[in-house]
């Protein structure tokens, strides 16, 4: 007999699969709902569909629970949701735009969506310590610059929409910002943990803020600068305060110091001021944003939208009983007016939570990380996620000018969906790390450590 | 790092509080107005879904849906589209309802009408498309065809009221249009036909009875006038008023004429009644510049002057300067100067009088029934004001049959049915050019019909057209029809 028994932490894969096939299950009645409604017979792809869905999403637990068996459960289903709800959503739409089965633009997604998960499993396969990528961390910075900067090229750079986000080769378009952000994200978490010394303790204190020395504002003036770049060359509002914004915020959680947060903002407030100033395509977007009904605007886009999201009212019309189809980008830039209006304000209500719920567990993955390198990353990527919906649906509903982002796990194409799969699948490999308890640790290697605590040593 | 992390986390959920609250705005605050908005095509392929009620004029429709094989299930289709034009309006599935009863009845026609709620309730919950309510009409269709067939190719507008009830008999405004023309489903001829109808300098889209730029009344005012120095009890229709050959304005060294520099009676002063009959301009100049502005805005109001209503179609208010000085006033007195009137609005001056002053509300829905054409609800008549005293009713009423017998309204007569009336002729612009009125009621001792009629100039120049001669005779192809209904 013992006093002692034994402690099994919960590894949370019972929870993850249940809520997983729960997603499934929401995901399948919502395509018999939009085939009952639309052309009144359950959707003929239903086994192939749901079987895809239903397969990799699995394989991926299974991956999980080989690889990542601490991982934060949420993530997995939430993600499952977000992204079969988009499905059924495009299928809704191919269906009102009358394509054949040949050519569903859902059929297109769904291949993405597979090859998304597979991204993700293989991440969580080869990947199996974070750290290991702070090592990358200027590779990551190139990537991501070269990355961002591609659909600016001349010949392979495509214009879509008024903004410069795609590149076009050999009949495929990929907005790479997509993976730049990712790229992004490793190089600033990488590059602040180095750094954060520096950027925390030194300077003068002016009017109780504390201010940088001038030669540690260089990677600031040149985040600001590569953001009006994009601001201005490529069109897109959103990217540019997405990227800065990410910047700001990795900055802030890095040197917990208010001052970068004021400087940073001033800095885009005024970078924006004078690009709205200058140039006449950014002054058409601020006037739509204004006036969306002015008769003589240069678009109805955003007022489309917003007689959408008002036809979908409360309750919504249902899936398949309104009339997404009229707004333009549909199922991708406006994707999201298109739940407006069939799900009504109590169906977007659940989506943005999902949303909020998949931010908080990154956020919380980041508070659990047990190193710099970890948190910073963890921080960047649920943040980013937390900021591109903040764009994308503040756009739409005229919180902020309305920019050219997609809609993570939403909106049709490709990059996007790996994108976010990727992100998805670099969270939970670090709350894995965060969560798994001291016993089954794998020995740390000493060198991939990095401190939590601006200036203590280790 | 812990810390700014959480921060973080309340920025986040900052932002995505500001999403709710924009989409919860978007959706529940601002969302029947988004709907309601013009070219919103969600709403009209909402209305086109289902079956939209029948617009009737005494059992036969005027305007109607049809099923079509198209994509939009129904198609509006107007049964003497242009003799109806401004009453029934269009309904395009471009430019959404417009004007006339498809636009101001809309919520009642397409079914979403608060009144229509309870029901829904069967449709709702068998799964039907609920339908929208039938609209039965007060007009008269012979009555309605005379007064278009009287007015012909000029422009203007007739108006006939029952004086008894307030039911509108008649609207009619030149020139006018065919709704079906903007309401097919061939969208590339709507929008052809809907640019030409409002380039169209003529302006056919506008009902001149009810709404547009409104009229000066010109002598037709004098009745007001009148009323307004009877029931003021210092005046009888016997009071003789000074009518010199010029009145000269107050305050100034214009002077007004009276029409043709005719002298009014032949002597120096002229009586009330006889001022009426022959239309005398220096002597109602007088009298308007003796009562004063404010006196002649109560008496201009108790007819529904300054009240815009909706009957349901909106009526731009009628309206009397009440800032004019002594000079204005005076020309207000025949009916020039600022004072603008709808012909609806002169009708109901005349449907007053002929209803022992009290003016009864005008109506064009009599009743509105469900699919199966039971009746949800009847317009029952309700008195708007009353505006003159019966003594002053009948002593007006008088004064006007003897226009008709013996003054400038002669063409209006009909034989074995006593008419009343009273001419107007209403200059406007600077080169004399003017509108002919005409507006009155019959039988003058048990009325039936009161009418106003307005003939536009043809011209920008005088062409001798007076309201005796052009308008008295549509006004009388009316009232024979209304008198023999």
């Amino acid at each position: 007999m013992t006093t002692i028994t034994t402690f099994r932490p919960r590894t949370g894969r019972i929870t993850e699969l249940v809520l997983l096939l729960f997603a499934v299950g929401i995901v399948l009645l919502a395509y018999v709902n939009v085939g009952l409604a639309v052309n009144d017979e359950i959707p003929p792809n239903l086994q192939l569909h749901g079987g895809l869905l239903l397969a990799f999403t699995v394989g991926l637990h299974l991956v999980l629970r080989w690889r990542a068996k601490y991982a934060d459960p949420l993530l997995l289903p939430i993600a499952t949701l977000l992204n079969g709800l988009g499905l059924v959503m495009i299928l809704r739409l191919d269906y009102a735009a009358g394509r054949d089965v040949g050519s569903l633009v859902a059929s297109r997604q769904l291949l993405w969506s597979a090859l998304g998960i597979t991204l993700a499993a293989g991440v969580l396969i080869l990947l199996r310590d974070h750290r290991v990528l702070r090592r990358y961390t200027y590779i990551a910075m190139v990537v991501g610059f070269l990355l961002l900067l591609m659909p600016m090229l001349p010949v392979i750079g495509h214009e879509e929409n008024g903004s410069r986000l795609w590149i076009r080769i050999a009949g495929f378009s990929f907005q790479p910002g997509e993976i730049a952000k990712i790229a992004l994200t490793v190089f600033f978490a990488g590059y602040l943990v180095a750094t954060r010394d520096a950027l925390s303790l030194v300077g003068r204190r002016f009017l109780g803020l504390q201010l940088p020395r001038g030669r540690d504002l260089g990677p600031l003036l040149a985040a600001w600068g590569l953001s009006v770049l994009i601001l201005v060359a490529q069109r897109d509002l959103g990217s540019s305060l997405l990227f800065f914004g990410l910047f700001v915020a990795m900055l802030y959680v890095a040197t917990e110091r208010v001052s970068w947060i004021i400087i940073g903002l001033s800095l885009f407030c005024a970078g924006a001021v004078v690009a709205w100033r200058i140039f006449p395509h950014v002054q058409t977007r601020v006037n739509l944003w204004l006036d969306p009904f002015d008769p003589n605007a240069s678009s109805d886009q955003v007022a489309k939208g917003l007689m959408g999201m008002g036809h979908g009212g409360l309750f919504g019309t249902g899936l398949g009983e309104g009339f997404p189809h009229l707004t333009y980008f549909a199922n991708s830039d406006y994707i999201f007016a298109s739940f407006a209006e069939e799900l009504g304000l109590i169906g977007i209500f659940a989506m943005l939570m999902l949303y909020a719920l998949l931010v908080e567990r990154g956020l919380r993955t980041a508070i659990g990380a047990r190193e710099g390198f970890g948190k910073l990353l963890a921080a960047g990527l649920a943040f980013s996620i937390g900021l591109q919906i903040f764009v994308v649906v503040g756009g739409l509903t005229r919180v902020i000018p309305l920019t050219g982002l997609t809609t993570p796990f939403l909106s049709a194409g490709g990059s996007s969906l790996i994108a976010n799969w990727i992100i998805i699948a670099l969270l939970m490999r670090i709350s894995d790390h965060a969560r798994r308890p001291v016993a089954e640790r794998v020995t740390d290697d000493p060198e991939l450590d990095t401190p939590t605590h601006a200036g203590v040593a280790p | 790092m812990n810390a700014p992390i959480r921060r973080l986390a309340v920025v986040v959920s900052l932002m995505f509080a500001a999403l709710l609250v924009a989409t919860t705005y978007i959706q529940f605050f601002q969302a029947q107005e988004l709907r309601e908005m013009a070219g919103n095509r969600r709403t009209l392929l909402d209305e086109y879904g289902r079956e939209r009620g029948a617009i009737l004029v005494q059992g036969t429709p005027i305007a109607e849906s049809v099923p079509t094989n198209n994509d939009l299930a129904w198609m509006r289709v107007f049964d003497q589209g242009r003799l109806y034009a401004h009453t029934t309006g269009y309904y395009s599935f471009i430019y959404g309802a417009g004007a006339g009863l498809e636009r101001s009845a809309n919520s009642l026609l397409s079914g979403s009408d608060d009144s229509l709620f309870y029901r829904r309730i069967p449709d709702l919950i068998l799964g039907r498309n609920p339908s929208g309510a039938t609209l039965e009409l007060t007009l008269d269709p012979d009555i309605q065809r005379a007064a278009s067939e009287a007015l012909g190719d000029r422009r203007g507008a007739v108006v006939a009221l029952d004086p008894r009830t307030g039911e509108v008999l008649a609207m009619v405004s030149h020139p006018t249009f065919d709704p079906n023309e903007v309401s097919s489903h061939n969208l590339s001829a709507v929008q052809q036909a809907y640019v030409t109808l409002n380039e169209d300098s003529s302006r056919p889209l506008i009902n001149r009875a009810i709404g547009g730029d409104l009229y000066p009344p010109g002598s037709v005012f004098k009745l007001v006038v009148t009323a307004a120095a009877l029931e003021s009890n210092e005046f009888t229709p016997d009071t003789e008023l000074p009518s010199p050959l010029r009145y000269t304005l107050p305050g100034t060294t214009t002077s007004v004429p009276n029409f043709g520099g005719s002298s009014c009676s032949g002597g120096d002063t002229t009586s009330l009644f006889d001022s009426l009959r022959v239309s005398c301009n220096t002597s109602f100049a007088w009298l308007a510049n003796e009562l004063g502005a404010e006196s002649l805005n109560d008496q201009a109001e108790a007819f529904g002057f300054g009240q815009s209503l909706q009957f349901p179609l909106p009526v731009t208010a009628s309206r009397y300067p009440v800032d004019a000085d002594d000079a204005q006033v005076a020309l207000t007195g025949i009916g020039q100067y600022d004072v603008r009137v709808t012909p609806l609005q002169m009708a109901m001056v005349s449907a007053g009088i002929a209803n022992d002053g009290r003016v009864m509300t005008p109506y064009l829905i009599d009743t509105v029934r469900d699919k199966d054409l039971d009746p949800i609800d009847t317009t029952e008549p309700r008195e708007f004001s009353t505006a003159v005293s019966e003594r002053t009713a009948q002593e007006i009423t008088d004064m006007m049959v003897a226009v008709v017998e013996s003054g400038s309204g002669s063409r209006a007569a009909l034989s074995g049915v006593q008419v009343a009336g009273k001419t107007g002729t209403a200059e406007f612009g600077t080169s004399g050019a003017a509108h002919a009125w005409f507006t009155g009621f019959a039988p003058a001792g048990d009325p039936t019909i009161a009418v106003a009629v307005i003939v536009e100039s043809a011209t920008e120049d005088w062409t001798g057209e007076t309201g005796g001669v052009v308008a008295a005779p549509i006004a009388r192809a009316v009232l024979e029809a209304g008198v023999n209904r």
